[in-house]
């Protein structure tokens, strides 16, 4: 249940004519929507909580691993599950 | 006292939140926003066009009378509805009740754990929220609530999301969101004592086991004697498996990868059901009754409850988020490309009685019960309060997210009506009515539907056997339950856009099976919730239970709350009386009783927040008010009313006379053991229709108590947690205004070690 702006396309539009523009355009709509998705469905997860450990934490604390981390947030799921609505 | 009390409401805060003056602004300065405000033209003629396209298409829907309505008018008349009610009513709330402050930090900014509490992407939280509060709920009740004709369930699931369902998300998303991510129940504790706060818990503990049993029979009704169907759902559980697999051992957090692989094994599955149904051994394996397909969600049920997370729950959960956007965006789309005519009347026969063969009952308060998600929906306040407010990244936000995210179910539910009203009315009945009325034969169905003397119906055997064909199911005769006249209506409108006739069967079955996805996925979870929640109140007394990790504890519980769901699911699928059709209102009251408990806590905090909120306690009294109205009335119906039909009780006495007089078959029971059946159904339904009302009643009137106290007193305790100031900036709604985006430069324009982690271009 995380996400963030990280990875988020920049917004910077260049002004370009014709084919492409809307090439350009397009690239940067999918682009948009991948974003949207792995955010949405959780893939930068383990991203957004390397950047807050780097953040909160000095070197002397290791981050879990990718793999650790995964187990650790299932686990963590596990004990406190989240409700689905009808 | 007067003048201690006053002291501690929200109007007076009790520090001033100083903004670091070395950094940018955290929120939008007033000037901006005052400016923003301001009507220009082009605003001006926006919101006009808006108006007069949403006004045309009410006048299209509920006034012209012609032969046919077409669909897209619903779509437009939702829409523009929606946009206003956005635009104006919910700014209304936030200026004058939430009066949200950025300068505040959220709490996923103070405690920033960076497991749960994460600052997130409002738009990404819209999707997660959106996910949460979303499933085969409004996809259900405007179906059985089409007997009544289109213009009742279209009216109330758009007035009623703009002035209720969505009024109740915003705000228990953003108390409790003040509150640290509360949930509803110790709010309720806190707002209304200790009677009201344990009456709430245990209503929403029981109210959580009717909707699971209820979601559990619309699969099971779904499924019965359906090969085709039972095959591409079960192999939804090895296709989870093998995601939750895959993600554990080979490719951690790679979860769009998998999820994509888990969509395309689904199509596949549906595909292989189609021949699996076609052939001999198939058919015959596949095809259980439906008593047998309870007892195997049942058995389901305890199994996923208690297995890992990472194994069922998880990759499920994202399978069906997955599917819940796409199947949106289609479905949609495929509205607006195929606009279908309409030809159900706007009120139908049954609109002015209480003796429809769907659901029985009048329409009011019949009809705002049957369809509950989608117009207002209790549930969502517990995930209101909860996962949700803990990852809000800026206060204004919450508008986007608790009123948006309920527009946008409200929205599934009109097109979920569009889809079933676009069917042939006579299929719809025959449909719908319960084996009891139709005996479950092509015969039997069309003489009953033929007898209801519906205008423009004439059902014939060939309608109704081509049509099962035609979808690769053996029947479709009394499918109860809304899901398959959904896939119907689905297929009929998909078809013409995809793949046309030949490609039915693939569009019911694929319909089917997301609702199943979504209900499977709900009964995993709310079991688990449910199991956590009597965890917790059994460890008040043996402190073991409270502990997580001990497995007894944990088989022991989640055993009771299967009993427990699972007991009244056999009630319904074996009820003689049509099973869904006398346990759907049940469903509707419960959630909307929940509703009630929301606003009533919501309605005690805002009288508490003082003075200046009085005037505006309306906003929070209608929805309350209509909701109590409507849920003790039809509770009321249900307890007390003499028609049988209507009333679990009369029933039950009718029942029990017929079997003291020697009896041995009344109405629609043949047997004894029918009859028996249906005394033991209606005392369990009669039974809980009491308490509910009961626990429902007792926290009202410990709101209106808390209420009143605030209003005599000038307002009440503050429950929120002190104001910590805020260090970061993003825009409250999907776009970011000029304004706004100026600020977000500012703060991206900062040397990378003071940007607020997560922020960075």
């Amino acid at each position: 249940m995380t996400g963030s702006t990280a990875g988020r396309p920049a917004r910077t539009i260049t002004v370009r004519a014709g084919v492409p523009a809307a090439f350009g355009l397009l690239k940067r709509g999918c682009r948009g929507i991948a974003w949207y998705m792995q955010d949405l469905m959780g893939d930068n997860s383990y991203r957004n909580y390397l950047e807050h450990h780097r953040s909160n934490h000095g070197p002397e604390y290791p981050p879990l691993s990718e793999r650790q981390f995964w187990r650790q947030r299932m686990d963590d799921q596990n004990r406190n599950p989240g409700a689905r609505c009808c | 006292m007067t003048s201690e009390l006053r002291r501690t409401t929200i109007e007076a805060p009790g520090d001033e939140r100083e903004p670091d003056s070395s950094l940018p602004p955290t929120s939008l300065p007033e000037a901006e926003r005052e400016r923003e405000r301001k009507w220009t033209w082009p605003k001006v003629l926006l919101w006009t066009a808006v108006a007069l396209l949403g006004g045309v298409a009410w006048v299209m829907i509920a006034l012209v009378r012609g032969e046919t309505v077409n669909a897209i008018w619903f779509v437009f008349a939702a829409v523009c509805s929606y946009l206003i009610g956005y635009r104006f009513y919910s700014k209304v709330i936030q200026r004058y009740i939430t009066r949200p402050d950025d300068r505040r930090a959220t709490p996923a900014e103070v405690k920033g754990d960076g497991k749960d509490f994460v600052p997130t992407d409002r738009r990404v939280l819209f999707g997660h929220h959106f996910a949460a509060i979303a499933g085969a709920g409004p996809l259900v009740g405007p179906v059985i609530a089409a007997q009544m004709g289109y213009l009742p369930g279209t009216i109330w699931i758009i007035v009623g999301v703009i002035l209720a369902g969505a009024v109740q998300d915003y705000l228990v998303l953003f108390f409790s969101m003040r509150r640290g991510g509360r949930t509803l129940g110790q709010m309720a504790r806190d707002e209304l004592g200790k009677i009201g706060g344990t009456a709430a818990m245990v209503a929403a503990l029981l109210i959580m086991l009717i909707i699971i049993a209820i979601l559990a029979l619309v699969v099971v009704n779904a499924l019965g004697e359906s090969p085709w169907g039972v095959f591409s759902v079960a192999m939804t559980i090895p296709i989870a498996l093998f995601m939750g697999v895959y993600l554990r051992y080979l490719r951690p957090g790679k979860i769009t990868e998998v999820s994509i692989i888990g969509f395309v094994l689904l199509l596949a599955a549906i595909v292989a059901g189609g021949w699996v149904a076609a052939t001999p051994w198939g058919a015959e394996f596949f095809h259980l009754d439906r008593t047998t397909i309870a007892w195997g969600i049942i058995i389901y049920g305890f199994i996923a409850a208690i297995l890992p997370v990472w194994l069922l729950l998880a990759p499920r959960d994202y399978l069906s988020t997955f599917m819940k956007i796409g199947v949106i965006v289609m479905l949609a789309g495929a509205i607006v490309l195929v606009r279908p005519e309409i030809t159900v009347p706007a009120f139908s026969e049954f609109a002015g009685g209480e003796l429809g063969p769907v659901f029985s009952g009048p329409l009011f308060p019949f009809l705002f019960v049957t369809i509950a998600c989608g117009a207002l929906s209790g549930f969502h306040a517990l995930i209101a309060s909860g996962t949700t407010p803990k990852l809000i990244e800026k206060e204004r936000q919450t508008r986007f997210i608790g009123y948006g995210g309920m527009l946008m179910e409200s929205f599934v539910a009109i097109m979920a009506l569009v889809a079933a009203i676009s069917l042939d009315r006579g299929i719809y009945f025959a449909m719908n009515a319960s084996a009891a009325a139709t005996g479950g034969t092509v015969e039997g169905a069309v003489a009953f539907v033929n007898s209801l003397g519906l205008a423009g119906v004439n059902l014939t055997r060939d309608m109704l056997t081509s049509t099962a064909a035609a979808v690769g199911e053996e029947s479709i005769i009394s499918r109860t339950g809304g899901a398959p006249t959904l896939a119907l209506g689905l297929a009929h409108i998909l078809q013409q856009v995809f793949g046309g006739a030949a490609m039915a069967g693939f569009w019911y079955h694929f319909a089917i099976m997301f609702e199943a996805l979504f209900i499977l996925t709900a009964v995993d979870a709310g079991t688990r919730v449910a199991r956590f929640m009597l965890q917790d109140s059994i460890g008040n007394f043996v402190p073991r239970f409270k502990d997580t990790a001990w497995r007894p504890g944990v088989w022991i519980t989640t055993a009771i709350m299967v009993a427990g769901w699972g007991f009244i699911l056999i009630l319904g699928v074996t009820d003689p009386l049509g099973g869904i059709n006398t346990f759907f209102p049940l469903f509707g009251i419960a959630n909307q009783l929940l509703a009630v408990i929301a606003l009533a806590v919501v309605l005690a905090i805002v009288a508490k927040r003082g003075r200046s909120y009085f005037r505006w306690l309306w906003i929070i009294a209608l929805p309350l008010g209509f909701a109590a109205i409507v849920t003790i009335t039809a509770s009321m119906y249900k307890i007390f009313s003499p028609v049988p039909q209507v009333g679990y009780w009369a029933n039950h006495i009718a029942f029990r006379n017929a079997l003291d007089a020697g009896e041995t078959s009344l109405g629609t029971a043949g047997s004894v053991e029918a009859m028996e059946a249906v005394v033991r159904n209606t005392f369990v339904q009669g039974t809980l229709s009491i308490v509910f009302v009961t626990l429902s009643i007792i926290v009202l009137i410990t709101s209106l108590a808390a209420t009143s106290r605030a209003l005599r007193n000038g307002g009440g305790e503050n429950h929120e947690d002190p104001p910590v100031p805020s260090r970061r900036f993003a825009p409250s709604g999907v776009i970011a205004t000029k304004a706004e985006r100026a600020v977000e430069r500012e703060w991206a324009a900062l040397p990378a070690e003071r940007q607020p982690e997560t922020v960075r271009h």
